[in-house]
């Protein structure tokens, strides 16, 4: 069985948002505008965060790019009333739209703040509408959406893979952050098989799995250099 | 006086609220009528422009509604208490006021249900919870907890009624028909006495747990999750000792309005008043305790996470509201109701007023400060709540609607359980 994972290596982010926009346009997600953006509506699946470190001259910015970690115990799981919100057998954590109310438990149980509630009915600016894509079905107003580490993806390339009678191969399936990213610091593939390149990365000494002390058994580690180790995590000066 | 004349005197003086309708019932009606009227069309804009319309946002995703959903299952342990623990304990004093406390109860309760209503982000499928559960959820152990302590409230308020019932069949002007319905043809035989007491004792008992698994659960709502400050093992019993608390204060108020609207002076009269005082501020100080354990631990443990909640408590954004809560939850109670000089009817008043503020204001506080400072320290700033215009009209509702249920209720049903005054005259008249 797949088990999907992710490193991203956070020395080589630049920044850049592209993993942003891509997720925007290969998921549907809502842009809500400005002025919703200040109440803090914003959904983004992929989010980069911005820590500034040090002291005015000697200072350093760092970006990392925060989704969904599809943890293996995953607190949002436990806390739906209705199953809205499940693991599947490939490690992803998946959200059933049509079955969530909107209790919106899930979002505060999640450690990671992943989870965007549509608290209106997403529009597209004429012509945005044209850009939505097929595949991913378009949300609605009052449910909880997030990653799916673009599952549509990974079922075409299992469709293909199937259609050829192989399997799926290691770098096959890439996710729109993944394929997005010019510096590529997004890695993605099998963490069952060991021979992948992201389970190699998982076994990193760099790698460092988000608030790992919490249990939840994250599916994206983080990559960084020792010095900086930590750091990542302390409050931004911003 | 004889004792027949005196039962008499004790009825016609009882039932006066049911039977004599003034402008005043009209003008009350129709004033709650219109707060509600306003809540319900802010409530169908929330439905047409989805919660964007309310104040909440990422990562405060829960709000007033959730604040209210606990103040008031907070309120209706009123009646749990009085009715339940008093009655097993054979106070005598608490027999005029059980029914005022277990009407406060049940529309607490169902004021406080109807949250989810509004909260929902698809209030549509409000059912899929009780068809199809997912047992592991703690919203599920509330649906569970609250379905329990409703029916069970209900039927404790119902079983003690049916005398009156019987009572109000035979001499009612009006709804003969249903005070027939609901007398069960009661006719006050040694037998049916005996049954009735033997049910009321049963439920007394059975209903003490289940309000206390209620506020736990409800508690547990906020507890099992992994947000610093909701994760902690005291919110069990810090939620019951606050629900009674504020059960007592919401009573003592009650009882006040109708004492002096309905000319129920000699029922609920400075005994009452005074005993349940000392009750407010035992649970004050008992709550004062839980608070002090509770912030103590997070502030000796200097957990990163938890410490930004607890200083923006103590010294950020929510310090107004936590230190109001403490003058108003422990200071006030205590200064008011500790002198016997001022532990007066007024006085009870006053403190409970400053409770019910300061017990709403810790829901409030314990709900948005924690929401804000998620362990995901960039989502700080992304959103502050305050809450929208729809949110407030639809919390004035909540509590007019409150009010109407009383009023309703009070028009239909006599306020203090007519044949349980009757059964110890001397006691209830002692303390008048």
């Amino acid at each position: 069985m797949t088990e999907w994972g992710m490193a991203i290596d956070v020395d080589r982010c630049t920044g850049c948002e592209a993993c942003v926009v891509a997720c925007r346009g290969e998921n549907n997600v809502p842009v809500t505008g400005p002025v919703e953006s200040l109440r803090g509506r914003t959904i983004e699946w992929l989010r980069i965060e911005r820590y500034m470190e040090g002291a005015f001259p000697d200072v350093r910015m760092r970006f990392k790019p925060v989704l969904c970690v599809h943890c293996d115990d995953a607190p949002c799981v436990k806390v739906c009333p209705v199953s809205a919100t499940y693991e599947t057998p490939q490690g992803l954590n998946a959200q059933i739209h049509p079955r969530c109310i909107g209790t919106r438990a899930c979002a505060h149980a999640c450690p990671y703040t992943v989870r965007f509630f549509n608290w209106s009915e997403p529009s597209w600016e004429s012509p945005l509408e044209q850009t939505i894509n097929p595949d991913v079905a378009v949300r609605w107003k009052g449910i909880m959406e997030k990653c799916t580490f673009c599952v549509q993806r990974i079922r075409r390339g299992e469709d293909t893979a199937k259609e050829e009678e192989r399997p799926v191969r290691d770098g096959e399936v890439d996710p729109a952050c993944a394929q997005s990213c010019p510096t590529r610091a997004i890695t993605f593939g099998d963490l069952e098989d060991t021979d992948s390149a992201v389970a190699q990365l998982f076994k990193s000494p760099r790698a460092e799995l988000p608030l790992a002390d919490l249990g939840t058994g994250p599916r994206v580690a983080y990559l960084q250099e020792g010095e900086w180790r930590g750091s990542v995590r302390a409050r931004s000066q911003d | 006086m004889e004792a027949s004349a005196r039962d008499r005197k004790i009825e016609d003086s009882l039932l006066r609220h049911v039977f004599e309708t003034g402008r005043g019932f009209y003008l009350i009606v129709l004033a709650l009528l219109t707060v509600i009227a306003f809540g319900g069309f802010m409530w169908m804009g929330q439905l047409r422009g989805g919660l964007g319309v309310a104040g909440m946002n990422q990562p405060v995703y829960w709000g007033l509604y959730i604040t209210n959903y606990i103040f008031f299952i907070g309120i209706s342990h009123a009646g749990t208490l009085i009715s339940a623990i008093l009655r097993l304990a054979g106070a005598e004093w608490r027999r005029p006021i059980t029914r005022v406390a277990e009407v406060i109860t049940v529309v607490a309760l169902i004021m406080g249900s109807s949250n989810i209503l509004w909260h929902l982000g698809r209030p549509e499928l409000i059912y899929l919870p009780m068809i199809e559960p997912q047992l592991l959820s703690p919203l599920i152990w509330d649906v569970g907890a609250i379905s329990l302590y409703m029916t069970g409230s209900i039927v404790y308020l119902y079983l003690p009624l049916i005398p009156d019932l019987a009572l109000l069949r035979d001499r009612s002007p009006r709804l003969r028909k249903l005070y027939k319905l609901l007398a069960l043809g009661w006719t006050g035989t040694e037998r049916q006495h005996a049954r009735l007491e033997k049910a009321i004792s049963f439920m007394a008992v059975a209903i003490i747990p289940i309000a206390v698994s209620v506020h736990t659960v409800v508690s547990w709502t906020l507890a099992m999750m992994l947000v610093p400050m909701w994760h902690t093992a005291i919110f069990g019993p810090y939620f019951v000792v606050g629900a009674i608390f504020s059960g007592i204060a919401a009573l003592m108020i009650a009882m006040a309005i109708l004492r002096k609207v309905f000319h129920l002076e000699k029922f609920l009269g400075a005994l009452q008043f005074n005993n349940l005082s000392l009750l407010l501020v035992t649970m004050s100080c008992l709550w004062a305790y839980f608070t002090l354990a509770e912030h103590l631990t997070a502030w000796y443990g200097n957990e990163h996470a938890e410490m930004a909640v607890l200083s923006s408590r103590l010294t950020g954004a929510f310090a107004p509201y936590f230190w109001g809560m403490v003058i108003a939850c422990f200071v006030m109670p205590l200064a008011i109701l500790g002198p016997k000089k001022t532990r007066t009817i007024t006085g009870s008043v006053v403190a409970s007023t400053f409770v019910l503020m300061g017990m709403w204001l810790e829901r409030f506080i314990i709900v948005v400060s924690s929401a804000s400072h998620p362990r995901s320290q960039q989502m700080w700033d992304a959103g502050t709540y305050s809450p929208s215009t729809v949110e407030i009209a639809i919390t004035a509702a909540e509590f007019a609607a409150f009010i109407l249920f009383y009023v309703l209720f009070a028009k239909l049903f006599p306020l203090v359980s007519i044949w349980e005054v009757k059964e110890a005259p001397d006691e209830v008249e002692a303390g008048s």
